[in-house]
């Protein structure tokens, strides 16, 4: 290690071992509710700037805050789906100033929030535990323009308070994460868990996911906690990865020459790969919390709190694991948590009940379908398991099998074998085969006897003249097979 | 100034004749309309007056007569109503320069009420500026004078609501009462004011001053008209959240049913206690008599907690306020004084656009909700106020209805106490009791002072306890008249 305090904020390469990162995560979630949290505005993404908005979300003088009941519904299904407690709870105001805040407050839950203590389970068994998730308002959005972009070198700033009182709830683990992998995993398995309730679109690149990461070092082995720091302003799990990378970084090359880390909060600058100082914790704003008097406590009933839990559709987990059950296949393995992770688990389900293979609709779902869900058809499940039979039955081959799905996906369609048929596919019989690799074989002579004296990278050479020979229709498993055979 | 109904019939005569026929809803209105272009140069008891849209809405009235529709209750009746209402279209400045030209874009609820019982608007009364007053001199509009001595502060903070009714203005006008706002102005110019049971008006619409100790209240010259006026304006809305769900009581259900076997606490701590001057105290006792007579069960009652009303209250009410009036910030309506960045744009919007008195509230709020003091000043405050509930529910174990003075004095000389902040917050000793509680309260004229100032006395009553209330308030106007026939 160098002996040189670093001139700047860049950290140095230090020797990461020896160190253990200790993150823990505040994800703000918008719940995809048809109105406001305290009014009866849409809300609704990519409106027009300020028409989503009335006197109580404008903060005009006299207005006065009204929950949403499907909000409350939400938030519980969320806190529920968490293992939390579902709490009595109240509001608070939370004071500072800002243009984006029409009342220069924020309506948030504080010391009294309506879920505690819950947990979520990482595919793969780590338990990340939840400290609480509560609800809030969120605030409008400043576009900053001209200057360095930010509210005190611009030259004018635009507020649009269309996404003003919009609800979110506001999800905080502890600190159990250990590395950037876990806390990519748990945004993952979490974005997934939200989406299943039904809470959350689950869209961070619209902001509906936000993620803010508390980041410490300490020497491995040690059960104290170091001094974190607050990072904001990551839009991807991407940056996520980086920022906290970054960031634990900077504080072992700190702490390894000797410096501090000092509490603050930070902000990711995404272009530079950094992060900066915004505010020590010596600045930070007194929020001066004091309970909101123009709403009153929320306490809902036991009955409300357990038909919300009755209601709660299966979470990832236990869907992966159903997956499993059904296929044979490793519920935490990486084709089984995307295809969960994508929704697509129903059309496993579907195949393995048609006595279709569920490995291989898994496989199939977790790369041709995953790759191609961006602009494509609704995949019908029922052409789906028929297309699964075709290959299984060997009547396409896998490269033909793909094709069609492909072309299900691109183009829709119900009936896989009217594609394939389309498209000039048909699987060759096995005597067809047979005749196939005859003939190449007779064609070879000198190759074919290398080949039958054990020189086995040949069989890619015989693979590729029947793939020829028979433009494409061989099932090549099949032809491998056949060649060994022929060489016995 | 003739007396206090201004020679006219009470507001509940107006409305039997206009829905009758016999009176035209636009001849009445054009009497009160003379009186002020008369008389409101020298009271200003206007900030507003809306003579237009007020003929209008007579002339409505008059059709609806004439075409044989309900009118409504108060058809035909104006009503001023305190500034910090909000009316749609129409200045709404809480007698403040940072409202400056901001037109509110819906009415209160009040305000919808008052229209749809037939009700006439004529227009917005002065106040202290945001409520935050007991003498309507901390208005940027300059002061409103009592209507009994031009020379004598009105009471604040509706003091022009009071003063409206007081010189024949208006016959009935709404104030907003977090301290004693409504009851010491009316205690001061000799007219009824009546603060309900919290939660039992809704405050949609009305400019907070300290959210959970503001209620919209009635002015009348008699008891009959202020009960009359708060039916119309009480119950549930859906728009404020502390909007009690209950169906309401009814204020003018027993008027005339006398006080015989009904049971009343004369309370020592707001009634023989320092700083009260010994008339006032003298009336009290005269109203206790009267209701004595009556046929009522008269005792002294002690409500232990009620001295700490005082200093709770100016806690409590500038903690919410800090935080109320933060929007004020020049963002998005009012005065906006242009700053180099944000930071001194807020700085210089509020310096210049808020009055000392606020600034002063401002900061003492600010303060009490700052961490580490935060449960030394806000927490204990609510503690006390849980006491002082607790003390009065004691004390209607026994009691019916309570009795007290309502101000300590009579109305004193502008600009006495400007200087003198404390002299000023004692104003509201015994009126803010009843905030902190949430109980209704109502003073009634009861005689005069050796200056020939009009005198209250206060009618306390527990939450939604006012039937009783207005029935006991009744009895002493009934009394305050038979007293001043003997000494006439
Ligand atoms: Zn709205």
């Amino acid at each position: 290690m160098s002996t040189e305090a670093p001139a700047t904020d860049a950290p140095l390469s230090p020797d990461p071992s020896g160190w253990e990162m200790v993150i823990g995560l505040e994800v703000h979630c918008e719940l995809r509710t048809a109105t406001k949290l305290f009014c009866g505005c849409r809300n609704e993404f990519g409106s027009p700037a300020n028409t989503n908005v009335c006197p109580v979300c404008l903060g005009l003088p006299g207005s006065l805050p009204v929950i949403n009941q499907m909000a409350v519904e939400y938030a519980m299904r969320i806190g529920l789906a968490l293992h939390c407690h579902v709490e009595p709870s109240i509001f608070h105001r939370k004071n500072y100033f800002y243009p984006d805040m029409p009342k220069d407050y924020q309506v948030s839950q504080y010391d009294q929030p309506i879920n505690l203590d819950g947990w979520l389970d990482l595919p793969g068994g780590t338990r990340i535990g939840i400290e609480r998730a509560h609800m809030e308002e969120d605030t409008g959005k400043t576009t900053h323009v001209g200057g360095g972009g930010r509210i005190h070198d611009a030259g004018y700033s635009l507020v649009d308070y269309n996404r003003a009182g919009v609800p979110l709830v506001e999800i905080v683990s502890r600190p159990d994460l250990r590395s950037s992998a876990d806390a990519r995993s748990y945004v993952d398995e979490l974005r997934s868990v939200l989406v299943a309730t039904g809470a959350s679109d689950g869209k961070m690149e619209e902001g509906s996911l936000r993620v803010d990461a508390n980041v410490s070092v300490r020497a491995a082995g040690s059960a104290e906690l170091g001094t974190r720091c607050e990072i904001k302003n990551m839009n991807s799990l991407r940056s996520l990865g980086r920022a906290i990378e970054y960031e634990a970084a900077r504080q072992i090359a700190l702490l390894s020459d000797g410096g501090r880390v000092v509490q603050e909060t930070r902000h990711w600058n995404e272009a530079e790969g950094t992060t900066r100082s915004m505010r020590s914790k010596e600045e930070a704003f007194d929020y001066r919390y004091f309970p909101e008097p123009d709403l009153v406590p929320l306490a809902p009933s036991a009955s409300w709190v357990a038909a919300v839990a009755y209601a709660l559709p299966p979470m990832p987990a236990e869907r992966r694991a159903r997956v499993a059950a059904a296929t044979g296949l490793d519920g935490d393995s990486d084709s089984v948590v995307t295809v969960v992770r994508l929704d697509l688990d129903s059309f496993v389900m579907a195949a393995v009940d048609v006595g279709a293979d569920g490995a291989l609709a898994v496989r199939r779902l977790a790369n041709e379908v995953a790759a191609h869900l961006d602009g494509a058809r609704p995949l019908d499940p029922d052409a789906f398991c028929r297309l699964l039979l075709l290959e299984s039955q060997g009547k396409l081959t896998t490269a033909q099998a793909r094709e069609v799905l492909r072309r299900l996906l691109s183009q829709g369609g119900s009936d896989p074998a009217a594609v394939a048929a389309a498209l000039g596919f048909e699987a060759m019989g096995a005597g067809d085969l047979g005749d196939a690799v005859d003939g190449v074989i007779a064609a070879n002579p000198a190759e074919w006897a290398r080949f039958a004296a054990g020189e086995d990278k040949l069989q890619g050479f015989f693979i590729g003249k029947v793939k020829a020979a028979t433009a494409g229709k061989a099932d090549l498993k099949a032809v491998s097979a056949l060649l060994r055979e022929r060489r016995a | 100034m003739s007396g206090p109904a201004g020679g006219r019939g009470p507001a509940v005569e107006l409305a039997a004749g206009v829905r009758s026929g016999e009176r035209r809803a636009i001849d009445a209105l054009e009497d009160y309309l003379v009186a002020i272009a008369e008389g409101d140069d020298q009271i200003h008891a206007f900030n507003h007056v809306m003579a237009e849209s007020a003929r209008a809405a007579a002339a409505a009235v008059d059709e609806a007569v004439a075409a044989e529709r309900d009118p409504g209750p108060l058809a035909g009746v104006p009503v001023a109503l305190k500034d910090n209402l909000c009316t749609r279209g129409v200045p709404t400045t809480c007698s403040s320069r940072i409202l400056d030209s901001w037109l509110p874009p819906y009415d209160a609820t009040v305000v919808t009420r008052l229209r749809h019982a037939g009700a006439v608007i004529v227009g917005k009364t002065n106040l202290d500026e945001f409520a935050m007053g007991s003498s309507t001199e901390n208005s940027a509009f300059g002061p409103t004078r009592n209507p009994r001595n031009l020379d004598r502060v009105p009471g604040g903070s509706s003091g022009g609501s009071a003063a409206a009714v007081a010189a024949g203005f208006a016959p009935l006008a709404l104030g907003s009462d977090t301290g004693g706002s409504i009851r010491q102005p009316a205690a001061l110019c000799g007219v009824v004011g009546a603060k309900p049971t919290y939660g039992l008006v809704s405050r949609y619409g009305l400019v907070a001053f300290a959210s959970s100790l503001d209620q919209i209240g009635p002015f009348g010259a008699t008891v009959g008209d202020a009960a009359a006026l708060l039916d119309v304006i009480s119950g549930h809305d859906h728009m404020d959240s502390t909007s009690l769900p209950s169906a309401p009581p009814s204020a003018a259900a027993r008027l005339s049913d006398g006080v015989e076997g009904l049971r009343v606490g004369v309370v020592t701590e707001l009634t023989a206690a320092e700083g009260i001057a010994a008339e006032v105290v003298a009336r009290v006792r005269q109203a206790a008599d009267a209701l004595a007579a009556a046929g009522a069960k008269v005792e002294d009652v002690s409500v232990p907690a009620a001295v700490y009303g005082l200093s709770a209250y100016y806690l409590i009410a500038p903690a919410e306020a800090s935080s109320n009036l933060a929007r004020y910030d020049g963002v998005r309506y009012g005065l906006r004084v242009p700053g180099a960045d944000i930071t001194e744009m807020y700085g210089q919007t509020r310096a210049a656009g808020f009055g000392a008195e606020v600034k002063r509230r401002i900061m003492l709020g600010t303060y009490a909700l700052s961490a580490g003091y935060y449960d030394a000043y806000y927490g204990q405050a609510q503690r006390v106020r849980t006491l002082i509930i607790r003390d009065f529910e004691a004390a209607y174990e026994t009691f019916d209805v309570l009795l007290s003075a309502t101000t300590p004095t009579t109305a004193f000389e502008i600009g006495a106490k400007t200087s003198d902040p404390l002299s000023m917050y004692l104003s509201d000793l015994c009126t803010i009791p009843s905030n902190l509680a949430g109980h209704p309260a109502i003073t009634v004229p009861f005689g005069t002072g050796t200056d020939g100032m009009p005198i209250g006395v206060q009618v306390l009553a527990p939450a939604l306890g006012e039937t009783v209330m207005f029935q006991v308030a009744a009895a002493i106007e009934d009394a305050a008249r038979a007293h001043e026939e003997a000494v006439r």
